[in-house]
Protein backbone atom coordinates (compact mmCIF):
# COMPACT_ATOMS: atom_id res chain seq x y z
CA UNK A 1 0.00 0.00 0.00
CA UNK A 2 2.65 2.49 0.67
CA UNK A 3 4.72 2.05 -2.53
CA UNK A 4 1.02 3.00 -3.90
CA UNK A 5 1.15 6.07 -2.07
CA UNK A 6 4.94 7.28 -2.87
CA UNK A 7 4.97 6.34 -6.87
CA UNK A 8 1.12 8.81 -6.56
CA UNK A 9 3.27 11.55 -4.93
CA UNK A 10 6.05 11.38 -7.39
CA UNK A 11 3.81 10.97 -10.58
CA UNK A 12 1.95 14.38 -9.33
CA UNK A 13 5.44 16.05 -8.65
CA UNK A 14 6.64 14.89 -12.12
CA UNK A 15 3.22 16.03 -13.86
CA UNK A 16 3.90 19.71 -11.92
CA UNK A 17 7.71 20.02 -12.83
CA UNK A 18 7.86 17.85 -15.96
CA UNK A 19 9.52 14.61 -17.47
CA UNK A 20 12.96 16.12 -18.77
CA UNK A 21 16.58 15.65 -16.98
CA UNK A 22 16.26 19.67 -15.80
CA UNK A 23 13.14 18.48 -13.89
CA UNK A 24 14.74 16.25 -11.47
CA UNK A 25 16.18 18.54 -9.09
CA UNK A 26 12.78 20.05 -8.78
CA UNK A 27 11.53 16.71 -8.05
CA UNK A 28 13.94 15.49 -5.89
CA UNK A 29 13.74 18.86 -3.76
CA UNK A 30 9.69 18.52 -3.23
CA UNK A 31 10.17 15.18 -2.28
CA UNK A 32 12.72 16.24 0.64
CA UNK A 33 9.99 18.71 1.60
CA UNK A 34 7.38 15.94 2.08
CA UNK A 35 9.42 13.11 3.36
CA UNK A 36 12.03 14.64 4.72
CA UNK A 37 14.68 12.60 3.10
CA UNK A 38 15.04 10.53 -0.65
CA UNK A 39 14.78 7.03 -0.22
CA UNK A 40 16.04 4.62 -2.27
CA UNK A 41 12.04 3.49 -3.12
CA UNK A 42 11.36 7.18 -4.24
CA UNK A 43 14.60 7.38 -6.02
CA UNK A 44 13.76 4.09 -8.50
CA UNK A 45 10.19 5.44 -8.66
CA UNK A 46 11.94 9.03 -9.89
CA UNK A 47 14.11 7.14 -12.21
CA UNK A 48 10.92 5.35 -14.10
CA UNK A 49 8.78 8.44 -13.85
CA UNK A 50 11.71 10.60 -15.66
CA UNK A 51 13.20 7.10 -18.16
CA UNK A 52 17.06 7.65 -16.67
CA UNK A 53 19.15 5.46 -14.63
CA UNK A 54 17.94 5.15 -10.99
CA UNK A 55 22.15 5.77 -10.71
CA UNK A 56 21.80 8.97 -12.51
CA UNK A 57 19.18 10.07 -9.92
CA UNK A 58 21.30 8.55 -6.34
CA UNK A 59 24.54 10.19 -8.19
CA UNK A 60 22.71 13.59 -8.56
CA UNK A 61 20.86 13.60 -5.15
CA UNK A 62 24.42 12.18 -3.32
CA UNK A 63 25.99 15.39 -4.71
CA UNK A 64 23.92 17.88 -3.11
CA UNK A 65 23.85 18.26 0.76
CA UNK A 66 19.93 19.39 1.30
CA UNK A 67 18.93 16.55 -0.54
CA UNK A 68 19.65 13.86 1.98
CA UNK A 69 19.33 10.21 1.29
CA UNK A 70 19.53 9.52 4.71
CA UNK A 71 16.09 9.31 7.26
CA UNK A 72 15.80 12.91 8.88
CA UNK A 73 13.41 14.67 11.01
CA UNK A 74 10.44 17.02 10.45
CA UNK A 75 12.49 19.31 11.69
CA UNK A 76 16.26 19.41 9.99
CA UNK A 77 18.46 22.29 12.07
CA UNK A 78 21.49 22.76 9.76
CA UNK A 79 23.86 25.22 12.11
CA UNK A 80 26.83 26.98 10.42
CA UNK A 81 30.12 25.50 11.24
CA UNK A 82 32.31 28.64 9.44
CA UNK A 83 34.61 30.94 10.75
CA UNK A 84 32.60 34.01 11.75
CA UNK A 85 29.88 31.68 13.55
CA UNK A 86 32.36 29.38 15.07
CA UNK A 87 34.03 32.48 16.38
CA UNK A 88 31.08 33.77 17.93
CA UNK A 89 30.30 30.90 19.74
CA UNK A 90 29.16 28.37 17.56
CA UNK A 91 29.93 25.89 20.02
CA UNK A 92 27.80 26.78 22.88
CA UNK A 93 24.90 27.22 20.58
CA UNK A 94 25.68 23.32 19.33
CA UNK A 95 26.27 21.85 22.93
CA UNK A 96 22.98 23.74 24.45
CA UNK A 97 20.88 21.75 21.50
CA UNK A 98 22.14 18.64 22.30
CA UNK A 99 21.27 19.12 25.70
CA UNK A 100 17.59 19.82 24.96
CA UNK A 101 17.10 17.78 22.18
CA UNK A 102 19.56 15.00 24.29
CA UNK A 103 20.94 14.12 20.60
CA UNK A 104 24.51 14.11 19.01
CA UNK A 105 25.46 16.24 16.12
CA UNK A 106 24.31 13.71 12.97
CA UNK A 107 21.39 12.23 15.01
CA UNK A 108 17.80 12.18 14.45
CA UNK A 109 15.36 12.25 17.83
CA UNK A 110 13.95 8.68 18.36
CA UNK A 111 10.13 10.42 17.45
CA UNK A 112 12.06 11.70 14.26
CA UNK A 113 10.60 14.81 14.97
CA UNK A 114 14.03 16.54 14.73
CA UNK A 115 17.79 15.97 13.11
CA UNK A 116 20.54 18.05 14.13
CA UNK A 117 23.38 18.95 11.31
CA UNK A 118 25.94 21.10 10.42
CA UNK A 119 26.65 23.60 7.56
CA UNK A 120 28.94 25.33 5.61
CA UNK A 121 28.17 29.30 5.81
CA UNK A 122 24.78 29.50 5.29
CA UNK A 123 25.28 33.72 4.62
CA UNK A 124 24.64 35.10 7.94
CA UNK A 125 27.72 36.22 9.16
CA UNK A 126 27.15 39.33 10.36
CA UNK A 127 24.48 37.82 12.50
CA UNK A 128 26.87 35.00 13.94
CA UNK A 129 25.87 32.43 15.26
CA UNK A 130 23.07 31.21 12.62
CA UNK A 131 21.44 28.17 12.03
CA UNK A 132 18.54 27.11 9.90
CA UNK A 133 15.40 25.32 10.57
CA UNK A 134 14.15 23.82 7.51
CA UNK A 135 13.86 26.86 5.28
CA UNK A 136 14.00 29.53 8.09
CA UNK A 137 16.83 31.20 9.57
CA UNK A 138 17.47 32.13 13.25
CA UNK A 139 20.17 34.92 13.72
CA UNK A 140 22.44 36.27 16.86
CA UNK A 141 22.11 32.65 18.63
CA UNK A 142 22.53 32.98 22.51
CA UNK A 143 22.07 29.98 24.61
CA UNK A 144 18.79 31.29 25.98
CA UNK A 145 17.57 32.08 22.97
CA UNK A 146 18.33 28.74 20.97
CA UNK A 147 16.29 27.27 23.82
CA UNK A 148 13.20 29.81 23.37
CA UNK A 149 13.29 29.02 19.87
CA UNK A 150 13.25 24.74 20.26
CA UNK A 151 10.66 24.82 23.20
CA UNK A 152 8.36 26.36 20.23
CA UNK A 153 9.27 23.84 18.53
CA UNK A 154 9.25 20.89 20.84
CA UNK A 155 5.43 22.43 20.97
CA UNK A 156 4.62 22.24 17.49
CA UNK B 1 36.21 56.82 15.67
CA UNK B 2 35.09 58.61 12.38
CA UNK B 3 33.44 57.53 9.50
CA UNK B 4 36.00 59.84 6.82
CA UNK B 5 38.23 57.28 5.52
CA UNK B 6 36.16 55.27 3.38
CA UNK B 7 33.36 56.97 0.93
CA UNK B 8 29.91 55.33 1.81
CA UNK B 9 27.74 55.22 -0.97
CA UNK B 10 24.02 54.76 -1.60
CA UNK B 11 23.62 53.01 -5.34
CA UNK B 12 22.38 49.50 -4.87
CA UNK B 13 19.91 49.82 -2.37
CA UNK B 14 18.21 53.29 -3.76
CA UNK B 15 14.58 52.53 -4.97
CA UNK B 16 15.06 53.05 -9.00
CA UNK B 17 12.41 53.97 -11.48
CA UNK B 18 12.91 50.60 -13.97
CA UNK B 19 10.15 51.83 -16.23
CA UNK B 20 12.19 54.65 -16.43
CA UNK B 21 15.36 52.18 -17.31
CA UNK B 22 13.11 50.07 -19.37
CA UNK B 23 11.87 53.00 -21.44
CA UNK B 24 15.31 53.89 -22.34
CA UNK B 25 16.53 50.99 -23.30
CA UNK B 26 14.36 50.45 -25.44
CA UNK B 27 15.61 53.77 -27.65
CA UNK B 28 18.72 51.68 -27.78
CA UNK B 29 20.27 49.83 -29.90
CA UNK B 30 21.39 46.34 -28.44
CA UNK B 31 24.86 47.15 -29.38
CA UNK B 32 24.44 50.41 -27.89
CA UNK B 33 23.86 49.10 -24.49
CA UNK B 34 27.10 46.88 -24.57
CA UNK B 35 28.97 49.81 -25.81
CA UNK B 36 27.79 52.05 -22.92
CA UNK B 37 29.01 49.01 -20.43
CA UNK B 38 32.22 48.73 -21.97
CA UNK B 39 32.69 52.50 -21.37
CA UNK B 40 31.77 52.30 -17.77
CA UNK B 41 34.37 49.78 -17.10
CA UNK B 42 31.84 48.03 -14.80
CA UNK B 43 33.98 44.14 -13.90
CA UNK B 44 31.89 41.21 -12.32
CA UNK B 45 30.69 41.93 -8.74
CA UNK B 46 31.13 38.18 -7.55
CA UNK B 47 35.18 37.98 -7.32
CA UNK B 48 36.41 37.49 -10.75
CA UNK B 49 36.21 40.63 -12.17
CA UNK B 50 35.46 40.22 -16.04
CA UNK B 51 34.26 43.22 -17.90
CA UNK B 52 30.90 43.20 -18.06
CA UNK B 53 30.02 44.97 -21.24
CA UNK B 54 32.60 42.88 -23.14
CA UNK B 55 30.73 39.34 -21.74
CA UNK B 56 27.27 41.15 -23.00
CA UNK B 57 28.84 42.07 -26.32
CA UNK B 58 30.66 38.11 -26.45
CA UNK B 59 26.82 36.56 -25.99
CA UNK B 60 25.24 39.67 -28.16
CA UNK B 61 27.84 38.55 -31.35
CA UNK B 62 26.93 34.75 -31.27
CA UNK B 63 24.08 34.15 -33.76
CA UNK B 64 21.39 31.90 -31.99
CA UNK B 65 18.00 32.26 -32.08
CA UNK B 66 18.02 30.82 -27.98
CA UNK B 67 20.09 32.34 -25.73
CA UNK B 68 20.11 32.78 -21.94
CA UNK B 69 20.81 35.26 -19.53
CA UNK B 70 21.32 33.91 -15.54
CA UNK B 71 21.42 35.41 -12.16
CA UNK B 72 24.22 34.30 -10.26
CA UNK B 73 22.33 34.27 -6.43
CA UNK B 74 24.15 30.95 -5.25
CA UNK B 75 26.29 33.22 -2.73
CA UNK B 76 28.04 30.75 -0.95
CA UNK B 77 31.38 32.06 -0.65
CA UNK B 78 32.23 32.21 3.34
CA UNK B 79 31.58 35.86 4.30
CA UNK B 80 29.27 37.09 1.91
CA UNK B 81 25.77 37.83 2.29
CA UNK B 82 25.25 41.18 0.48
CA UNK B 83 23.42 40.00 -2.45
CA UNK B 84 20.55 38.47 0.03
CA UNK B 85 20.42 41.98 1.16
CA UNK B 86 20.38 43.05 -2.53
CA UNK B 87 17.61 40.16 -3.33
CA UNK B 88 15.65 41.14 -0.31
CA UNK B 89 15.53 45.00 -0.37
CA UNK B 90 15.66 45.62 -4.38
CA UNK B 91 14.60 42.79 -6.24
CA UNK B 92 12.73 44.69 -9.48
CA UNK B 93 16.18 46.35 -9.76
CA UNK B 94 17.30 43.14 -10.12
CA UNK B 95 14.75 41.75 -12.67
CA UNK B 96 15.37 45.15 -14.50
CA UNK B 97 19.33 43.93 -14.97
CA UNK B 98 18.57 41.22 -16.51
CA UNK B 99 15.79 42.59 -18.92
CA UNK B 100 18.80 44.77 -20.03
CA UNK B 101 21.14 42.05 -20.96
CA UNK B 102 18.06 40.31 -22.47
CA UNK B 103 17.71 43.47 -24.92
CA UNK B 104 21.18 43.55 -25.07
CA UNK B 105 22.23 39.65 -26.26
CA UNK B 106 18.56 38.73 -27.51
CA UNK B 107 17.23 36.44 -24.89
CA UNK B 108 14.23 35.48 -24.16
CA UNK B 109 14.34 33.30 -21.04
CA UNK B 110 16.44 34.25 -17.84
CA UNK B 111 17.22 32.22 -14.74
CA UNK B 112 18.06 33.19 -11.58
CA UNK B 113 19.95 30.84 -9.37
CA UNK B 114 19.20 31.24 -5.86
CA UNK B 115 20.71 29.62 -3.09
CA UNK B 116 18.82 27.00 -0.92
CA UNK B 117 20.24 28.76 1.96
CA UNK B 118 17.77 31.19 0.60
CA UNK B 119 14.79 29.81 0.06
CA UNK B 120 12.98 32.00 1.94
CA UNK B 121 12.92 34.46 -0.32
CA UNK B 122 10.94 32.76 -2.81
CA UNK B 123 7.34 33.57 -1.90
CA UNK B 124 8.47 37.31 -1.84
CA UNK B 125 10.39 37.29 -5.36
CA UNK B 126 7.65 34.99 -6.89
CA UNK B 127 5.08 37.76 -5.85
CA UNK B 128 7.74 40.94 -7.45
CA UNK B 129 8.02 38.37 -10.34
CA UNK B 130 4.19 38.70 -11.58
CA UNK B 131 4.75 42.59 -11.43
CA UNK B 132 7.84 42.26 -13.47
CA UNK B 133 6.32 39.62 -15.91
CA UNK B 134 3.36 42.52 -16.38
CA UNK B 135 5.86 44.97 -17.31
CA UNK B 136 7.63 42.93 -19.49
CA UNK B 137 3.92 42.86 -21.17
CA UNK B 138 3.65 45.81 -21.13
CA UNK B 139 7.08 47.11 -22.98
CA UNK B 140 5.89 44.16 -25.13
CA UNK B 141 9.13 42.65 -24.40
CA UNK B 142 9.37 38.86 -24.77
CA UNK B 143 11.53 37.61 -21.97
CA UNK B 144 10.38 35.68 -18.61
CA UNK B 145 12.31 34.96 -15.63
CA UNK B 146 12.28 31.56 -13.87
CA UNK B 147 13.48 30.87 -10.47
CA UNK B 148 15.60 27.52 -9.57
CA UNK B 149 16.72 26.69 -6.50
CA UNK B 150 20.07 25.52 -5.28
CA UNK B 151 20.73 22.49 -2.62
CA UNK B 152 23.40 23.28 -0.17
CA UNK B 153 26.26 22.98 -2.76
CA UNK B 154 29.35 26.14 -2.74
CA UNK B 155 30.83 24.82 -5.87
CA UNK B 156 27.45 25.37 -7.78
CA UNK B 157 28.32 29.66 -7.78
CA UNK B 158 31.22 28.46 -9.94
CA UNK B 159 29.20 29.37 -13.76
CA UNK B 160 29.95 25.97 -15.57
CA UNK B 161 28.82 24.21 -13.00
CA UNK B 162 25.39 26.47 -11.97
CA UNK B 163 24.58 24.94 -16.14
CA UNK B 164 24.87 21.60 -14.87
CA UNK B 165 22.62 22.04 -12.30
CA UNK B 166 19.75 23.95 -13.83
CA UNK B 167 20.35 21.14 -16.54
CA UNK B 168 19.47 18.87 -13.09
CA UNK B 169 22.71 17.06 -12.70
CA UNK B 170 25.45 17.18 -10.17
CA UNK B 171 27.07 20.41 -10.09
CA UNK B 172 30.18 19.44 -11.72
CA UNK B 173 32.26 22.89 -13.27
CA UNK B 174 32.73 21.97 -17.25
CA UNK B 175 35.82 22.22 -19.26
CA UNK B 176 36.85 25.98 -20.26
CA UNK B 177 37.02 26.87 -23.47
CA UNK B 178 34.22 27.09 -24.52
CA UNK B 179 33.20 30.12 -22.47
CA UNK B 180 29.23 30.47 -21.60
CA UNK B 181 29.11 33.60 -23.94
CA UNK B 182 29.34 30.80 -26.59
CA UNK B 183 27.92 27.53 -24.99
CA UNK B 184 26.30 27.96 -21.30
CA UNK B 185 23.09 26.35 -20.40
CA UNK B 186 21.78 24.01 -22.73
CA UNK B 187 24.67 24.23 -24.62
CA UNK B 188 23.36 28.00 -25.99
CA UNK B 189 25.16 31.18 -25.38
CA UNK B 190 25.08 32.22 -21.89
CA UNK B 191 25.28 35.31 -19.99
CA UNK B 192 26.12 34.97 -16.17
CA UNK B 193 26.27 37.80 -13.88
CA UNK B 194 26.31 38.28 -10.45
CA UNK B 195 23.31 39.83 -8.19
CA UNK B 196 25.02 42.88 -7.59
CA UNK B 197 26.53 43.34 -11.00
CA UNK B 198 22.66 43.40 -12.70
CA UNK B 199 21.99 45.86 -10.49
CA UNK B 200 24.76 47.96 -11.31
CA UNK B 201 24.08 47.79 -14.90
CA UNK B 202 20.97 49.18 -14.21
CA UNK B 203 22.26 52.41 -12.72
CA UNK B 204 24.85 52.32 -15.59
CA UNK B 205 21.65 52.69 -18.08
CA UNK B 206 19.64 55.07 -15.81
CA UNK B 207 22.50 57.66 -15.44
CA UNK B 208 25.24 56.57 -18.30
CA UNK B 209 28.75 55.33 -17.63
CA UNK B 210 30.52 58.64 -17.15
CA UNK B 211 28.76 59.05 -13.34
CA UNK B 212 29.74 55.67 -12.48
CA UNK B 213 33.10 56.17 -13.33
CA UNK B 214 33.41 59.10 -11.34
CA UNK B 215 33.85 56.90 -8.39
CA UNK B 216 36.92 54.22 -8.00
CA UNK B 217 40.24 54.13 -9.31
CA UNK B 218 41.12 53.44 -13.10
CA UNK B 219 41.42 49.58 -12.55
CA UNK B 220 38.38 49.22 -9.97
CA UNK B 221 35.39 51.42 -11.05
CA UNK B 222 32.78 53.06 -9.35
CA UNK B 223 31.45 51.10 -6.28
CA UNK B 224 30.92 47.92 -4.36
CA UNK B 225 28.81 46.79 -1.86
CA UNK B 226 30.82 44.66 1.17
CA UNK B 227 29.69 42.14 3.68
CA UNK B 228 31.64 42.91 6.37
CA UNK B 229 31.74 40.19 9.52
CA UNK B 230 34.49 39.00 12.24
CA UNK B 231 35.85 41.44 14.90
CA UNK B 232 34.03 44.53 13.92
CA UNK B 233 31.96 46.70 15.66
CA UNK B 234 30.28 47.50 12.60
CA UNK B 235 29.02 43.76 11.05
CA UNK B 236 26.75 44.16 8.29
CA UNK B 237 26.42 45.44 4.77
CA UNK B 238 27.92 48.59 3.16
CA UNK B 239 28.33 50.07 -0.24
CA UNK B 240 31.84 51.75 -0.61
CA UNK B 241 33.88 53.18 -3.12
CA UNK B 242 36.49 51.37 -4.96
CA UNK B 243 40.38 51.81 -4.29
CA UNK B 244 40.53 52.05 -0.75
CA UNK B 245 43.84 50.44 1.07
CA UNK B 246 42.94 47.52 3.74
CA UNK B 247 44.28 50.44 6.19
CA UNK B 248 41.40 52.61 5.72
CA UNK B 249 39.05 50.29 5.70
CA UNK B 250 40.18 48.58 9.47
CA UNK B 251 40.51 52.08 10.65
CA UNK B 252 36.72 52.03 9.65
CA UNK B 253 35.54 49.12 10.53
CA UNK B 254 38.09 47.38 12.74
CA UNK B 255 37.94 47.16 16.74
CA UNK B 256 41.12 48.89 17.61
CA UNK B 257 43.34 45.53 17.56
CA UNK B 258 43.14 43.84 14.09
CA UNK B 259 45.74 42.32 13.13
CA UNK B 260 44.49 40.50 9.82
CA UNK B 261 41.40 41.16 7.43
CA UNK B 262 40.97 38.16 4.99
CA UNK B 263 39.87 39.52 2.01
CA UNK B 264 37.40 37.45 -0.74
CA UNK B 265 36.46 34.90 2.01
CA UNK B 266 38.27 31.60 1.94
CA UNK B 267 39.17 31.81 -1.63
CA UNK B 268 40.42 34.82 -1.29
CA UNK B 269 43.88 36.57 0.46
CA UNK B 270 44.81 36.90 4.50
CA UNK B 271 45.69 40.60 4.72
CA UNK B 272 48.27 40.57 7.82
CA UNK B 273 48.42 44.42 9.92
CA UNK B 274 52.18 45.02 8.46
CA UNK B 275 50.18 44.70 4.93
CA UNK B 276 47.73 46.90 5.62
CA UNK B 277 48.98 50.44 3.93
CA UNK B 278 50.06 48.67 0.82
CA UNK B 279 47.08 46.33 0.08
CA UNK B 280 44.15 48.41 -2.35
CA UNK B 281 41.40 46.42 -2.01
CA UNK B 282 40.04 46.00 -5.68
CA UNK B 283 41.22 44.63 -9.27
CA UNK B 284 44.76 46.34 -8.43
CA UNK B 285 45.28 44.78 -5.05
CA UNK B 286 43.28 41.95 -4.01
CA UNK B 287 39.85 41.62 -5.54
CA UNK B 288 37.04 40.72 -3.52
CA UNK B 289 33.60 39.30 -4.19
CA UNK B 290 32.89 41.72 -1.11
CA UNK B 291 33.33 39.25 1.62
CA UNK B 292 35.67 41.20 4.66
CA UNK B 293 36.42 39.25 7.41
CA UNK B 294 38.39 41.15 10.41
CA UNK B 295 40.15 39.15 12.92
CA UNK B 296 41.86 40.51 16.12
CA UNK B 297 45.22 39.48 18.26
CA UNK B 298 42.64 36.68 20.27
CA UNK B 299 42.20 34.77 17.15
CA UNK B 300 44.12 31.89 16.44
CA UNK B 301 44.98 31.95 12.52
CA UNK B 302 45.46 28.18 12.78
CA UNK B 303 41.92 28.00 13.61
CA UNK B 304 41.06 29.92 10.44
CA UNK B 305 42.72 28.48 8.51
CA UNK B 306 41.67 24.86 9.72
CA UNK B 307 37.94 25.85 9.33
CA UNK B 308 38.75 26.84 5.48
CA UNK B 309 40.08 23.70 4.78
CA UNK B 310 37.64 21.69 6.45
CA UNK B 311 35.25 24.06 4.44
CA UNK B 312 36.61 22.70 0.72
CA UNK B 313 37.71 19.61 1.20
CA UNK B 314 33.63 19.35 1.67
CA UNK B 315 32.85 21.89 -1.15
CA UNK B 316 35.07 20.05 -3.11
CA UNK B 317 33.17 18.75 -5.72
CA UNK B 318 35.54 15.82 -6.07
CA UNK B 319 36.10 15.70 -10.14
CA UNK B 320 39.24 16.33 -10.76
CA UNK B 321 42.38 14.70 -8.82
CA UNK B 322 44.84 17.81 -7.51
CA UNK B 323 41.81 20.08 -5.25
CA UNK B 324 40.01 16.60 -4.43
CA UNK B 325 43.23 14.85 -2.88
CA UNK B 326 44.58 18.23 -2.68
CA UNK B 327 42.75 19.84 -0.16
CA UNK B 328 42.34 16.57 1.85
CA UNK B 329 46.35 16.79 1.78
CA UNK B 330 46.48 19.89 3.12
CA UNK B 331 44.20 19.59 5.91
CA UNK B 332 45.98 16.58 7.18
CA UNK B 333 49.16 18.35 6.62
CA UNK B 334 48.38 20.91 8.83
CA UNK B 335 46.89 19.14 11.77
CA UNK B 336 50.32 17.10 11.31
CA UNK B 337 52.22 20.21 11.25
CA UNK B 338 50.14 21.17 14.58
CA UNK B 339 50.02 17.81 16.36
CA UNK B 340 54.13 18.01 15.61
CA UNK B 341 53.84 14.73 13.38
CA UNK B 342 55.97 16.63 10.82
CA UNK B 343 58.35 19.54 11.59
CA UNK B 344 58.06 23.05 10.29
CA UNK B 345 59.62 22.50 6.59
CA UNK B 346 56.62 20.47 5.52
CA UNK B 347 54.41 23.52 5.35
CA UNK B 348 56.72 24.13 2.20
CA UNK B 349 55.37 21.10 0.97
CA UNK B 350 52.07 21.79 1.85
CA UNK B 351 52.54 25.50 0.07
CA UNK B 352 53.67 23.61 -3.67
CA UNK B 353 51.14 21.19 -3.19
CA UNK B 354 48.44 24.52 -3.22
CA UNK B 355 50.85 25.90 -5.72
CA UNK B 356 50.11 22.71 -7.69
CA UNK B 357 46.44 22.88 -7.17
CA UNK B 358 46.19 26.24 -8.86
CA UNK B 359 47.88 25.09 -11.67
CA UNK B 360 46.14 22.23 -12.07
CA UNK B 361 42.70 22.21 -10.77
CA UNK B 362 40.04 22.16 -13.29
CA UNK B 363 38.05 25.03 -11.49
CA UNK B 364 38.22 28.27 -9.68
CA UNK B 365 37.65 25.84 -6.45
CA UNK B 366 40.80 24.30 -6.49
CA UNK B 367 42.72 27.13 -8.46
CA UNK B 368 42.02 29.38 -5.27
CA UNK B 369 42.45 27.24 -2.39
CA UNK B 370 46.12 28.09 -2.50
CA UNK B 371 44.99 31.84 -2.08
CA UNK B 372 44.05 31.72 1.57
CA UNK B 373 46.60 28.73 2.73
CA UNK B 374 49.62 30.39 1.12
CA UNK B 375 48.62 34.13 2.29
CA UNK B 376 48.07 32.68 5.96
CA UNK B 377 50.60 30.02 6.24
CA UNK B 378 53.18 32.90 4.81
CA UNK B 379 52.27 35.80 7.59
CA UNK B 380 51.34 33.74 10.28
CA UNK B 381 53.91 30.50 10.63
CA UNK B 382 54.25 30.70 14.16
CA UNK B 383 50.55 30.54 14.54
CA UNK B 384 49.96 27.58 12.08
CA UNK B 385 53.56 25.43 13.83
CA UNK B 386 52.85 26.06 17.66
Amino acid sequence: MDTIIENELVRELANQHGRTRESLIPILQDLVVHKRFLSKQDMVDVARELNISAADVYGTATFYTFLDTELRGKYVIRICKTISCAMKGKNEILSTIEEILKLNLGETTPDRKFSLLEANCIGWCHKAPAMLINDTPYTELTPEKVTEILREYIKK
Amino acid sequence: MSDTHVKRVDHIFKKANCREVLEKIMDMKPDDICQELLESDLKGRGGAGFPTGLKWRFAANEEDPVKYIICNADEGEPGTFKDREILDQVPEKVFCGMAVASRAIGAKMGYIYLRGEYKFLIPMLNEELLKFHKTMDEFNLNFRIQIRLGSGAYICGEESALFESIEGKRGEPRNKPPYPTKSGLFGKPTVINNVETLVYTVMIMRYGAAHFKELGTKDSRGSKVFSVSGDTPKAGIFELELGMSVDEFVQDFGDGDTKAVQVGGASGFCVPRKKFEETIIGFEGVPTGGSMKLFNSTRSMYNLLHNYLDFFTEESCGQCTPCRVGCQQLLKGVEAVKRGDKNSKYLEELVKLAKTMKRASKCGLGQSVGNAFGSIVENFKEEIIY
